[in-house]
């Protein structure tokens, strides 16, 4: 009767008080924050004379409004620029445990650093006033992405006010075709219930093709639960989740380190226990996959094609695919592999970190970009994980394909630098939402995976990456 | 936080699935480093016919004619009834910020995602969770009357339309509470710093690892 998930281990550990009707406290280990969701939260506890709980949870780095043009050491936006001064400032007031500024050499994507430097760590509450802050459980910690008030009342409080969220399992069984990669998973599994089909839910994702991924892959995953409803992604601990983190700066050393792994083995979900929902997919029949509307669960494979709104009983679903199409300048029926791109944008914190670089370049070694393909960026998700693709070479082979090397931020995510579409542009982007909008004002998104947003820039168009890729792969 | 009582306010409909937080305010408006202001970029790709960018004059811009807050029977809405998942997306509390300058105090639908729902209740928005043929009806209600209008009370949980029929909703009591009274969330968490202080001493022996840079400091 005992039995646990998970999610209920993590709750378990850091619940500091409930109320009656189930209205909680849960202690947080770390506070994440960027400077797009922060200047107001620290302008609250100025107003009201309080200071930050822990400062020592605290690492902050400035992502969503930097440029990555390479080399480029200055913000010309000045609106933006102020936003990045604003949090050099209020963690200069405040104080953090890691402070990674832009152009420091660590700077890089919240999601992506966390991780990378040890930040995060198994077994953790991890919050960000970030919807990806999900990523992090990949790593079995419970994150939340959280709004600036409860950033504000994190940062005062070292808690959140939570109810308990219910247990849902995503199992994924089976291997993974080659050419089907982690983001194919996930796009997949919104696709089947839904961009609200876990709301109010955490999500376990598990099963062999889970465990068969690398932490990076997991972290895709998770990465995209909010895009499912979920604020909360989980992966149970096992050996690749305790090796990620050896060696890390900020992960314990020695005495310490034996003491954790001790306990990170526990983070799993026990044999028997109980979900409130269970959802089942075949990974090994699984085929890359390509959005086609305005809501990531608009998707399909690359050997469909554009759907007809006629087709969706549902009058709320049919008008809104009426409204995709149109804003997607798409006809029904269309093969997904007869649609044309004018960007491609490989990088975000869903796809940004090496093993993604690695699945470009896997595909893009030796190719050029097709002529009709008027920019592709590649953006790092860290100055490490850059580091990291040129000592491997990576960069020179986007180079000679004609492809730009750009320096780590959120980029053409979300599009609040300079990196962005133009009215009416249609790109292959690997990031994570491809709502109206979001990488420019009328530009068209189509969310793919990064080995597919490769082959997209070479091939011009759509493309079915397993015919690109070497025999052996 | 503005307390929310009792609301008598005219409705607007917006008939739309999955309205995302990047719809409700577009990114470039969140390099704000303040929390008012947004409202006259609420919606601002579907509001207006030209690109918005932050400090714009909202008055000299040209209006989208069809988007239905543009509509002059909806002038001074206080009430949005929206559809499924409303909210959905990115966290950014500039959404529930932006409806309320807008001059929102109630958002009444099937659904919300999960990060916006809980960040309306931080500022004093009500959202309202009805069953999908309730929310249906009032659509059809709304579109058919010009200056229909509703009467939300909070206090017991209900919902009264302009033919008399009084609709009931479900709330979290302690939300209900914060609402009620206008509490904020930092005092009333406050009172259980010696609880937390506790908490954080025994979490500390059990898992030193997670404190290694305070120890060494």
């Amino acid at each position: 009767m005992n039995a646990k998930t998970l999610y209920d281990k993590l709750w378990d550990a850091h619940l500091v008080r409930q109320e009656p009707d189930g209205t909680a406290l849960i202690y947080i280990d770390r506070h994440l924050i960027h400077e797009v969701t922060s200047p107001q939260a620290f302008e609250g506890l100025r107003l009201a004379g309080r200071k930050p709980w822990r400062t020592a949870s605290v690492v902050a780095t400035a992502d969503h409004n930097v440029p990555t043009d390479p080399g480029e050491s200055e913000i010309r936006d000045p609106v933006s620029r102020e936003q990045v001064v604003t949090l050099d400032q209020n963690i200069r007031a405040f104080g953090a445990l890691r402070y990674f500024p832009f152009r420091d050499p660590r700077q890089g994507i919240v999601h992506v650093i966390g991780p990378e430097s040890g930040a995060t760590l198994p077994g953790m509450t991890v919050v960000c006033g970030d919807s990806h802050t999900s990523t992090h459980g990949a790593f079995a910690c419970l994150a939340h992405g959280i709004g600036t008030s409860e950033v504000e009342h994190v940062l005062a409080t070292q808690c959140l006010i939570q109810k308990k969220a219910k247990n849902m399992r995503v199992r994924v069984d089976g291997g993974l075709p080659p050419g089907v990669y982690a983001k194919d998973v996930i796009l997949a599994i919104i696709g089947r219930i839904g961009t609200a089909g876990g709301t109010g839910h955490a999500i376990e994702f598990a099963g062999e093709a889970i465990r068969s991924l690398s932490m990076e892959g997991r972290m895709t995953v998770c990465n995209m639960a909010i895009e499912a409803g979920a604020r909360v992604g989980m992966v149970a601990v096992d050996d690749k989740t305790i090796d990620y983190f050896r060696g890390k700066p900020l992960a314990p050393k020695g005495e310490l380190w034996e003491r954790a792994v001790d306990y990170w083995r526990t983070l799993v979900s026990d044999t028997d226990a109980r979900f409130d929902r269970e959802v089942v997919l075949d990974a090994s029949t699984l085929k890359p996959q390509v959005t086609w509307g305005t809501s990531p669960e608009m998707v399909t494979d690359i050997e469909g094609r554009v759907p007809d709104p006629a087709a969706f009983a549902d009058p709320v679903k049919r008008d809104a695919a009426e409204r995709a199409l149109a804003y997607m300048g798409l006809e029904p029926g269309t093969p997904i592999t007869e649609i044309p791109v004018d960007q491609v944008f490989i990088g975000s914190c869903t796809n940004s970190r090496i093993e993604d670089l690695r699945a470009a370049a896997a595909v893009v070694r030796g190719r050029k970009k097709a002529p009709n393909v008027k920019r592709v960026l590649v953006v790092p998700g860290s100055g490490l994980v850059k580091k990291q693709a040129e000592e491997e070479g990576l960069h020179r082979i986007f180079l000679e394909a004609g492809f730009e090397w750009r320096d780590p931020g959120c980029s053409m995510c979300l599009a609040m630098n300079a990196d962005r579409l133009e009215p009416g542009e249609r790109c292959a982007s690997t990031s994570n939402r491809n709502f109206e909008g979001r990488q420019g004002a009328g530009g068209r998104t189509h969310l793919v995976s990064p080995a597919m947003a490769a082959a997209a820039a070479i091939a011009g168009h759509f493309v079915d990456v397993r015919e690109l890729l070497p025999a052996s792969a | 936080m503005e307390k929310f009582i009792r609301l008598d306010a005219l409705v607007a409909p917006l008939d739309r699935a999955n309205v995302d937080t990047d719809a409700i305010i577009p990114k470039q408006f969140l390099k704000s480093i303040h929390r008012s202001g947004f409202g006259p970029y609420l919606f601002d790709e579907w509001r207006y016919l030209d690109h918005g960018e932050p400090g714009m004059d909202c008055s000299k811009r040209p209006k989208n004619p069809d988007f239905v807050l543009n509509q002059p029977r909806y002038e001074g809405a206080q009430i949005l009834l929206v559809r499924e998942n409303f909210g959905c997306g990115s966290s950014r509390e500039h959404a529930p910020w932006a409806l309320l300058d807008y001059g929102f105090r109630a958002l009444i639908g099937p659904s919300f995602a999960d990060i916006f729902y809980n960040n309306c209740f931080k500022n004093g928005l009500l959202p309202i969770v009805l069953p999908t043929e309730e929310v249906d009806r009032l659509f059809r209600e709304c579109e058919a009357m010009p200056g229909y209008r509703l009467v939300i009370d909070l206090p017991s949980q209900t919902i009264t339309t302009p033919e008399g029929r009084v609709i009931s909703f479900e709330i979290d009591p302690f939300r209900k509470e914060c609402l009620l009274n206008g509490w904020d969330d930092i005092a009333l968490t406050l009172r259980h710093a010696d609880e937390i202080r506790r908490f954080e001493e025994a979490y500390r022996a059990r898992h030193p690892y997670y404190f290694v840079e305070e120890s060494a400091a």
